[in-house]
């Protein structure tokens, strides 16, 4: 596909600026412009745009580690929504935890196993008072998962479509599972209500701004982590594989290491969009994992450009900010919308924004030349 | 009865509450409409007030003697409109107050209490309503009359069943009152009836006998060991000739499941199968053909109501070309370009099926619609008690082997089969044949989704039409061809069926949700096992 450059460090003069300059925007700009200047001025950055764009960099997270499943590796998998919800999951308990006796029923247990009339929290949210214990799990659960599932499918030498079906199958399979009421997840509404967070009311400004601040912090960190990666010689092995396995494994590669490392990663990442995405968003049920929320990821990473990393960035805050502008401004041609995004990216943007941006520079380059 | 002395009391009651020239007024009122009454002021006292043991046994003589005044009476009864007054009953009609034995407007003594009628009084009275429309002509009527004496069926309603059994001449009703009789019986005080009623369910052999009868046996009234005895002997003999019944209905159920999950997979069986298009959209052509069976079916209502049960011969043809015209317009704009690439396709033909969905809502709205069923197939053969064949099931089966056979010959026989096979097998050498592969492609892509139309059309005969029907098949019909072996039309035939099966059975102990994650979870081993499905192409490929 691409030609490998081989940069000296992960990023070039310019790249540090530029990453310099997305650090100072998180950590001081936006703080400043919503908490400091006022409602009035022009200046003030709402707390809906706060929400909204620390809900996108969530939602730019998934789409950097489907990129690197995805774009680098060629293993397009449908099954990302379960990992963000399971992260999410895991971080809602905690906070319906949180809630203690505030909620409807005034009991320690939550409101919807009160009403299910359970006496104790089920098993498998043990943990779930720990804030320590909790976060672990949500990188253990989806992590684990996630190396069982692409051991098995990866030995077998499931690929491409195969993979993508099979990974759909058992988003599908936890939808209906998270659905049940009596499995403890809160059934069709999931959970919502959440009030603190580490007995921090989690509505006040301030507490949303350093989730805010902490998502941007993690998507910045990912990046960089995933620039690095993808030019070590993991990642190359990577690139080997999407382009030509066989020829990999006739070099004495065995591609099964390599697959299961990424995809175990890629998963972890969504897991923990999910659970940032969770306090900010305030609330968590199984429609994260429909067929369709999965089939979104992809189409963030295409939108933006597969395997560059900072296409799947761009490309999650294109569709997403679309998103929310359609559905307010036209909501009935927001799927028309998705829909047509869809076709023509991949008929005629292969490479995504990031691509044909490049293309149009090179363009010119030559003809000035 | 004396009509002097009526209007006398009448008169003289009313004079002394609402004055002499309102009295005129209702009198006249009253004379219009009387009726024979042969109700006693005893007896409708009787009726009304005292213990209920009483008040049954009067009720129980009053059924015998079958007196015609006694319906409207026991319907006031029921209603809760009857008050008692020393040792007269009254029916209360809004402001109107009438004496229940005469018939006659007259004013509501003081201290006039209404009557309570507990559940079992309830449904006695509702049992001896019943009896009266036992003799009715209306078959409706009657079942309705057997209904409510079901609910109170007990000895002293013997003579009336045998009655209505002997007058009965509808075989279904004769059934239903066997079973109302053994019910009766099972309850009675002598132990010999008691043994009879348990042979007559075990003959019955329906689910009810089989309620019925274990739950006397659990009853702890009942304490004589040979009818003990005599229950179980019914029961074990009920629960063998239903078990049978069962096990025909899962596996009918299940063949049902697959023949749909059959219809589905097969369009998708060319399109993926043949041609390798990811086409996730399928789902949403299979919509597209229920719409214009909807569509068919309004034109009939309105423009030929006569011919209405036929509009599906002229549905079926309308949902195949539909589905097709908008797959080869699909296939020409959007999947031609992307063969060879496979994720592309995926996401393109998600994007397609979003607009399709979406393009329905804003045609037909995103409600789902209704589609009626043919008169002649709602119904269904009555094999067993407990087994009964839908027609319209019976019909979606005998439809998907049409179109199974139909699709096999045009892919085995004709020319366009031939064109098809050549091109999938070797593309290249196929067009140096002078095969116009292009076309042959968009011919084949028409096909699997005309055939994805004909799937919507039995869909509508089943089930609710809406825009995201194809939601619900598009993960099993991926199951279906991938667990069957892509590219192989027999295999993808196992699969549904197997899999329809397999849901069904473990439906049967673990409930539709987790029977659905189940078949989930083992599909996915199952292709973790043999990633080239049942049917595997044998070949030397290292790219298999």
């Amino acid at each position: 596909m691409s030609v490998v450059t081989v940069p000296r460090s992960v990023l070039g003069t310019k790249g540090w600026t530029a990453l310099m300059a997305a650090v100072i925007t998180v950590l001081v700009l936006a703080p400043v412009l919503n908490l400091l200047v006022p409602a009035g001025s022009a200046f003030h950055l709402s707390d809906y745009a706060v929400a909204l764009i620390g809900k996108i960099m969530c939602y730019a997270i998934c789409a950097l580690a489907m990129d690197l499943i995805w774009g680098y590796t060629g293993i397009l998998s449908l099954g990302h929504g379960l990992f963000f919800a399971l992260g999410g999951y895991g971080m809602g308990m905690y906070l319906m935890r949180q809630i203690g006796r505030d909620g409807s029923y005034k009991s320690d247990l939550p409101d919807f196993m009160v009403f299910l009339d359970w006496k104790e929290v089920p098993w498998h949210w043990t943990f779930s008072e720990s804030f320590i214990a909790q976060m672990i799990l949500v990188v253990l659960v989806p992590g684990l998962l996630a190396f069982i599932f692409g051991f098995f499918a990866f030995r077998s030498r499931i690929k491409g479509v195969y993979f993508s079906i099979i990974t759909q199958a058992m988003t599908f399979a936890a939808m209906l599972l998270f659905f049940r009421n009596e499995t403890g997840f809160g059934g069709n509404n999931g959970f919502t209500d959440f009030k603190r967070i580490l007995d921090i009311p989690i509505a006040q400004p301030s507490t949303r701004m350093v989730l805010f601040v902490l998502t941007g912090m993690t998507l910045i960190g990912f990046y960089l982590m995933a620039r690095w990666l993808v030019n070590t010689k993991f990642g190359r092995v990577l690139q080997a594989i999407r382009d030509a396995e066989n020829r990999v494994m006739f070099c004495g590669y065995n591609p099964l290491a390599y697959k299961l490392a990424i995809w175990t990663l890629s998963a972890v990442m969504c897991a923990i969009a999910g659970a940032l995405y969770v306090p900010q968003v305030g609330i968590i049920n199984p429609s994260e994992m429909s067929a369709a929320s999965g089939i979104e990821i992809a189409i963030w990473a295409a939108v933006g450009g597969r395997a560059t990393l900072i296409g799947p960035i761009i490309g999650a805050f294109f569709v997403n900010g679309a998103k929310s502008w359609f559905t307010q401004a036209f909501p009935e041609f927001w799927l028309y919308f998705l829909g047509l995004l869809f076709i023509l990216v991949t008929l005629f943007l292969p490479d995504g924004i990031v691509g044909g941006v490049k293309r149009l520079f090179n363009k010119k380059a030559e003809v000035k030349a | 009865m004396n009509k002097q002395d009526a209007l006398t009391r009448c008169r003289h009651l009313l004079a002394r509450w609402l004055g002499v020239g309102l009295a005129a007024l209702v009198m006249g009122l009253s004379l219009g409409g009387h009726s024979a009454h042969a109700l006693t002021a005893e007896e409708a006292h009787a009726l009304a007030a005292g213990d209920n043991d009483a008040r049954i046994a009067a009720l129980q003589k009053l059924v015998l003697k079958g007196d015609p005044a006694l319906p409207s009476y026991l319907e006031a009864l029921a209603a809760d409109t009857v008050k008692v007054a020393g040792n007269r009953a009254y029916i209360v009609y809004g402001d109107e107050v009438k004496d229940a034995a005469t018939g006659q407007v007259t004013a509501l003594p003081d201290g006039a209490e209404d009557v309570v009628n507990n559940n079992r009084m309830s449904s006695e009275i509702e049992a001896a309503l019943g009896v009266g429309k036992l003799m009715s002509k209306d078959i409706a009527v009657r079942t309705e009359g057997i209904d409510a004496l079901n609910k109170a069926a007990d000895e002293s309603k013997l003579g009336v069943i045998d009655k209505a059994l002997a007058a009965e001449t509808d075989s279904k009703l004769q059934g239903l009152l066997k079973t109302v009789r053994a019910k009766a019986m099972l309850v009675a005080q002598d132990p010999t009836m008691r043994i009879e009623a348990t042979k007559a369910l075990a003959e019955d052999a329906t689910p009810e006998a089989r309620a019925l009868l274990m739950e006397r046996l659990q009853d702890p009234e009942e304490s004589n060991g040979s009818v003990k005895a005599a229950l179980q002997y019914a029961l074990d003999k009920v629960n063998r000739k239903l078990t049978w019944g069962e096990h025909a209905g899962v596996v009918f159920t299940g063949i049902s499941l697959g023949s749909i999950l059959l219809l589905a997979a097969l369009g998708l069986a060319i399109t993926y199968g043949l041609m390798g298009v990811i086409n996730m959209a399928h789902g949403e052509l299979m919509m597209i053909g229920a719409y214009a069976t909807f569509a068919v079916q309004n034109v009939f209502r309105t423009y030929f109501p006569g011919a209405f049960d036929w509009y599906i011969v002229l549905a079926v043809p309308a949902s195949f070309l539909a589905s097709a015209l908008v797959g080869a317009i699909l296939e020409r704009s959007v999947f031609r370009f992307l063969y060879g690439r496979p994720l592309e396709t995926l996401l393109a033909s998600w994007g397609v099926s979003l607009v399709l969905m979406q393009a329905v809502r804003t045609v037909f709205g995103a409600q789902n619609v209704q589609v009626e069923n043919p008169s002649w197939m709602s119904g269904g053969f009555d094999i067993l008690s407990n087994l009964t064949l839908p027609y319209n099931r019976l019909v979606i089966i005998a439809f998907a082997a049409l179109v199974l056979i139909g699709m096999t010959l045009l892919i085995a026989k004709t020319r366009l089969g031939l064109f098809v096979r050549s091109v999938t097998q070797n593309r290249p050498m196929a067009s140096c044949m002078g095969v116009n592969t292009a076309r042959v492609d968009t011919m084949a892509f028409a096909l699997g989704a005309g055939i994805a139309g004909l799937a919507g059309c039995a869909l509508s005969q089943i089930g609710n039409v809406g825009p995201d029907l194809g939601q619900n098949y598009i993960v099993d019909s991926f199951m279906v061809v991938v667990l069957g072996g892509v590219g192989q039309i027999a295999g993808t035939v196992y699969a549904a069926l197997g899999l329809g099966l397999i849901n069904k059975f473990l439906e049967g102990w673990a409930g539709a949700v987790l029977a659905k994650i189940m078949v989930l979870v083992i599909v996915v081993i199952f292709i973790q096992k043999r990633p080239q499905g049942l049917f595997a192409m044998k070949g030397r490929s290292a790219e298999a």
